[in-house]
């Protein structure tokens, strides 16, 4: 039952000692804050990692290559070793497991100009299973398709800041914008939530970038997908596919600097086992700090209640049950754990919004924040603790000997 | 009023067993003010504690207000202190973080009365001890003769049928003593029984009759106040 007597009784102890109800206060609010902050930057840390990988499949694999590093069959290092439509085919046939592929031949700061307007944007031409692999997100119109690839046709798909700094306000599908002079026209738009780059970002088919940008059939990367093949068959192709590119372009299989394969499931797989591990430890140190705060309520009740031996005895000679002792030192240690807690997780998840502004592009620390049962659990967690901090102190009091007490000088 | 038959009670120090109280027999009316006189150690504090509900006793009966007072548990030995009995202490023993005014009030909260109705309540007694204006002052603001004055208001509030005051002039000068006195013969005067462990004779000879303890035991005093057994 609400008894207001009780808590006016609270709040003329806690006002009394108001030094010593700041500095519990302040120890219980630090854990909190710190368990808060804590758990946010782990979080942080998580979304970020996530966000990365939300641009691209996770079971993807992504090849590219560069120049050797080592001799190998009587070559140099320091070679180049490019990719090219034929290896393109010759992975895309060697596997029943991929699902999606493609190649990509870009370039950066393409001029691209529409009526009056101008600017500089990076450009990819790609094969039709690109949006896949990329997770691209379409916004208007279509992505290109098998026949734009075939045709070679002169079609773009352009991002929302291409959108936005070329078009404005005009509906680009359908019209036509200059790439280095040569017209394309826009069929799609789409958005990204990769890097800020992925926006600003023009695709055009890759027989068209080859054609007309490059003249040769090459290629910067290939990427597939496997669909559900287990992990371990999907080690075994990248493997088989380092081989046999190995023996086409001649280079040492070893060398990662001439053919580098990137198994986004095994990175995501890794990643996830080492956040859960940092989860794991934030949620240790947390808990361990939520028990220093305990300890020290503890002890500082206990101190308290030493300290207010004689006061407990005179109230016992006026009349106050033991129940009575018990009820007021547990509901000062409960009101100052639950209120200087609550302030502490206020204050970090305050602390936590703040420091989201700062952090709010993709990167490797990315949204810091706790959900909501985090919250409420701490909450719970804090009145239990209170609770357990003032027990024992508590039934130390109402064992106090009025006479003993009295005495106490 | 009150009446001790046959009471014992000893401590353990240490290994030993120190008896404080040997057979006391006691009977005290109702509107009696008696002191308790003896020298240090004489037990006189251990029967103010038993008479208060402070403390147990090993054997014998004590009746207060004919309701024998035996084996009872705290919360029912908190219950009786604040309804029966008021308390006044050598060394005033007053809340320091509360006003005069909330530490009259005190024993009423344990009763369970609002804020405002022992307030009110508290305020009628410190007018009683002519403290009215000092209601709102801390004890540290206060003399010894205010905080008697104060611990004599609060020991009344709850309508005590008895007072127990443990040297309660102790700590006073000797015109502040006979004020204390003065008041407490007028409280008895209206009805309350009020029993004075004291060392001072001066105070002795200002109750109706005096009791002597010498090692635990109760002497038999002739009208000189000589100790005759």
């Amino acid at each position: 039952m609400f008894d207001i007597e009780k808590w006016q009784e609270i709040f003329d102890v806690v006002k009394a000692n108001k030094l010593r109800t700041f500095l519990t206060a302040f120890s219980v609010s630090w854990g909190i804050f710190m368990l808060i902050i804590l758990l946010g930057a782990g979080q942080g840390l998580r979304n970020g990692f996530e966000a990365e990988f939300k641009d691209d499949a996770i079971n993807s694999v992504w090849i590219r290559t560069g120049n050797t590093s080592m001799a190998y069959k009587g070559m140099k290092p320091n070679r180049r070793i490019q990719l090219t439509n034929e290896d393109f085919d010759l992975i895309k046939n060697s596997f029943e497991d991929i699902d999606h592929i493609t190649g990509r031949d870009g370039g950066w700061g393409a001029q691209m100009d529409y009526k009056e307007k101008t600017g500089n944007f990076p450009y990819r031409g790609v094969h039709p299973d690109h949006q896949v692999l990329e997770n691209t997100i379409m916004i208007t119109g279509r992505f290109l398709n098998n026949t734009d690839v075939r045709e070679k046709t002169k079609v773009a798909i352009i991002g929302q800041d291409v959108v936005v700094e070329l078009f404005g306000n005009e509906d680009p599908i359908g019209k036509y914008f200059s790439m280095w002079k040569v017209p394309f026209k826009v069929i799609g738009t789409f958005n990204d939530e990769g890097s800020r780059w992925e926006n600003k970002m023009v695709y055009i088919p890759v027989s068209t970038a080859q054609q007309v940008f490059g003249g040769k059939p090459n290629l910067d990367q290939v990427m597939f997908t496997t669909g559900t093949t287990p992990q371990d068959r999907v080690t075994q192709i990248v493997e088989e596919t380092t081989q046999m590119l190995s023996d086409k372009l001649v280079f040492d299989p070893s060398d990662s600097k001439a053919m580098y394969a990137r198994n986004n499931a095994e990175e995501y797989k890794m990643f996830t086992g080492i956040f859960t591990g940092i989860n794991a430890f934030v949620w240790i140190i947390g808990v361990m700090t939520i028990i220093a705060g305990v300890v020290g309520i503890s002890n500082i009740m206990m101190i308290t209640v030493k300290e207010r031996t004689k006061e407990i005895g005179i109230r016992k000679a006026l009349g106050a049950t033991p129940g009575s002792v018990v009820s007021m030192i547990l509901l000062e240690a409960v009101v100052i754990t639950t209120i200087a807690g609550y302030t502490g997780l206020v204050l970090g998840v305050f602390s936590l919004e703040y420091i989201s502004t700062l952090a709010s592009e993709p990167g490797t620390f990315m949204n810091p924040g706790v959900d909501f049962t985090v919250a409420l659990t701490s909450t719970l967690v804090l009145v239990v603790a209170g609770s357990i901090a003032g027990l024992i102190p508590a039934l130390q009091a109402a064992k106090v000997k009025p006479i003993v007490a009295l005495r106490d000088e | 009023m009150i009446k001790l038959t046959g009471i014992n009670k000893s401590y353990k120090v240490g290994n030993r067993s120190l008896q404080v109280l040997k057979n006391v027999n006691l009977h005290i009316k109702a509107g009696e003010m008696v002191s308790i006189m003896g020298s240090s150690g004489s037990g006189k504090s251990t029967l103010l504690n038993i008479l208060g509900i402070l403390d147990t006793y090993d054997d014998g009966e004590y009746l207060l207000n004919d309701a024998l007072i035996l084996g009872m548990n705290e919360t029912k030995a908190a219950r009786h202190r604040n309804k029966m009995i008021g308390f006044i202490f050598q060394s005033f023993n007053l809340i320091t973080f509360k006003n005069a005014m909330e530490n009259v009030a005190l024993p009423l909260y344990y009763q369970g009365m609002s804020r405002k109705k022992r307030n009110a309540l508290a305020l009628e007694y410190l007018d009683r001890v002519g403290l009215k204006e000092w209601a709102e002052h801390m004890p540290s603001e206060m003399s010894g003769g205010q905080k008697q004055r104060v611990a004599i208001a609060r020991a009344l509030i709850s309508k005590p049928k008895i007072i127990l005051a443990d040297e309660p002039t102790g700590a006073l000068d000797s015109k502040t003593s006979v004020d204390v006195m003065k008041l407490l013969r007028e409280i008895n005067q209206e009805g309350i029984t009020i029993i004075i462990v004291t060392h001072e004779k001066d105070i002795a000879d200002a109750t109706d009759r005096n009791i002597v303890l010498k090692d635990g035991e109760v002497m038999t005093v002739n009208k000189a106040g000589e100790v005759i057994s």
